[in-house]
């Protein structure tokens, strides 16, 4: 297996193309050969932390490195930030205001689906400056 | 259980008919929360919701569920239908409300597992 690495940036509230850089990142670990139950974890993860981007923040990118030890992705975005970590992660707690949640994002599922899925999660946060979500999935099951 | 089957079965309409329908379904899931069908459902399952905006492709996609159905006489918009023929995700649509049509498709067998 071979490494790879790459950035995909996003534009706040640009809910047209939301999810495209999670699919085009499913599309190059597919052609990697990495497995799918792998992938999907990656996936998930990728794409509750891109539509937190969308939702949240005025632009953002998805940086990826892909090596055969694990798969590392960094979110990074300018948003508003998250006060309480603590209560974000929290299961149903959103901030998500109400057209958001017409749309059916905002049930506070999102985080609590990336630490689900990631082996390592971490997750800095400044009020007014941005967020950055770090997810690691592990590829080699000696780890 | 078949896709074709289900949709006969429950009179169902295929907005997207040219996707190919020769589908296994292992089961449904019903949710207009996003995350919430991320989180809850498993690929070759049918979702059921009146989600109809274009973001529902991406997680029928991410998920590899086995198609979509919209309840209560909703159509999907422009960009979803576009979409799901692009991604060969299978949308059906009923007039019928979301607990009438889980009730059917409970019937047939299908189970949340």
């Amino acid at each position: 297996m071979s490494s790879s690495e790459g950035v995909f940036f996003l534009t706040g509230k640009d809910f047209k193309n939301a999810g495209a850089a999670s699919s085009n990142l499913k599309g190059i670990l597919e052609g990697m050969c990495i497995p799918p139950a792998i992938i999907r974890r990656v996936a998930i993860a990728s794409f509750e932390a891109e539509m937190n981007v969308i939702i949240y923040a005025v632009a953002g990118m998805i940086k990826y490195n892909i090596t055969p030890e694990r798969i590392t992705i960094r979110v990074q975005d300018m948003g508003p930030g998250i006060p309480d970590i603590a209560l974000a992660m929290k299961e149903g707690y959103s901030t998500a205001p109400d057209y958001i949640r017409e749309m059916g994002f905002g049930s506070g599922m999102g985080l609590p689906n990336i630490k689900k899925n990631a082996d390592v999660l971490t997750l800095n946060s400044l009020a007014g400056e941005g967020t950055t979500v770090e997810f690691t999935i592990n590829l080699s099951p000696a780890e | 259980m078949e896709l074709q089957e289900i949709i006969k079965s429950l009179s169902l309409k295929v907005e997207n008919p040219s996707v190919d329908l020769n589908i296994e379904v292992k089961g449904a899931y019903v949710s207009d929360m996003l995350s919430d069908v991320i989180g809850n459902s498993k690929e070759g399952f049918l979702w059921i919701t009146i989600q109809v905006h274009l973001n529902i492709i991406a997680v029928a996609s991410l998920k590899n569920l086995s198609g979509i159905i919209l309840v209560n006489g909703r159509v999907p918009a422009e960009d979803t239908l576009k979409k799901a023929i692009e991604e060969k995700v299978p949308i059906m649509t009923t007039p019928l409300p979301a607990f009438d049509l889980v009730g059917m498709l409970y019937s047939l067998g299908l189970r949340c597992r």
